[in-house]
């Protein structure tokens, strides 16, 4: 009888053991897999669009706002905000062409998400930032030039 | 302390979110200007928005985001009461979350 109940408690231990293991390995390798080294690690922008969204082909369009300053006061904080007046937006991406590693960040947008983003991103030298918007149908974007000459050299 | 501060404010059927994270965000690009040492790379990988479990927004980062990040999104619904959550894994493998209520 005592053995019967060692062998359940031992059975439920292990058992548990399994699935906190199961759950570890899923959830490490799931953001593994989720960030995307082909495109966050890619030196130049094409490459790194390739890797993102399978295209590096993207179309400039009035439907995406994009706000950054003419002049970075401190190039390794650069406020850069995107708008699109589009429904079904479902990626934002932020590139600064300049950088070692242009592709600086992306966004994927939920279904309750609005095409709005707003962050602060580093710039290695005067360059275009470009927000790279995927919708349902379409591949588009914006760009603009920042000096960034007064700034420190951040990567 | 998670590092994460969160403001959260739902009006006209619109939740507006403004964070701001203590990270290093190092991109492993640069050396110390001491020792000429490399910095090791520590940035955010992964940023992860759950309005109560629904994930909002997932963004991915690299060292390019600045230090101490600043992060503004919106989305429809959400009410003042609600829980909102943020939390972020980075290359090493911390992490941190924290949890708002919705103003």
């Amino acid at each position: 009888m005592i053995d019967a109940r060692r062998r359940r408690v031992l059975k439920g231990a292990l058992a548990a053991v399994g699935v906190a293991f199961a759950t570890g390995l899923v959830s490490a390798r799931a953001v593994l897999a989720a960030w995307n080294a082909a495109a966050f690690r890619a030196e130049d922008p094409a490459t790194a669009l390739q890797g993102l969204l399978g295209t590096s082909e993207h179309t400039p369009s009035d439907a995406v706002r994009l706000q950054a300053p003419d002049d970075a006061e401190n190039a390794a904080a650069v406020r850069v905000t995107v708008e699109v007046d589009l429904p079904n937006v479902r990626s934002i991406s932020l590139i600064a062409s300049g950088n070692p590693y242009p592709l600086v960040a992306s966004f994927e947008l939920g279904p309750r998400a609005e095409g709005f983003i707003s962050t602060s991103i580093k710039m290695a030298q005067t360059a275009d930032v470009v927000a790279v918007v995927k919708t349902d149908d379409a591949i588009l974007s914006a760009a603009k030039r920042v000096n960034a000459a007064a700034g420190r050299c951040v990567g | 302390m998670s590092g994460i501060r969160i403001r959260a404010e739902a009006k006209d059927g619109i939740t507006s979110v403004r964070s701001l994270i203590t990270h290093p965000m190092e991109s492993g690009l640069r050396k110390d200007s001491e020792t000429d040492e490399p910095i090791p790379a520590q940035f955010i990988q992964e940023l992860v928005c759950k309005w109560k479990d629904e994930v909002v927004l997932r963004a991915h980062w690299t060292g390019g985001v600045s230090k101490d990040p600043y992060l503004a999104f919106r989305f429809r619904g959400g009410e003042p009461g609600d829980p909102l959550e943020i939390s972020w894994t980075d290359n090493l493998g911390q992490s941190a979350s924290e949890t708002t209520t919705i103003r």
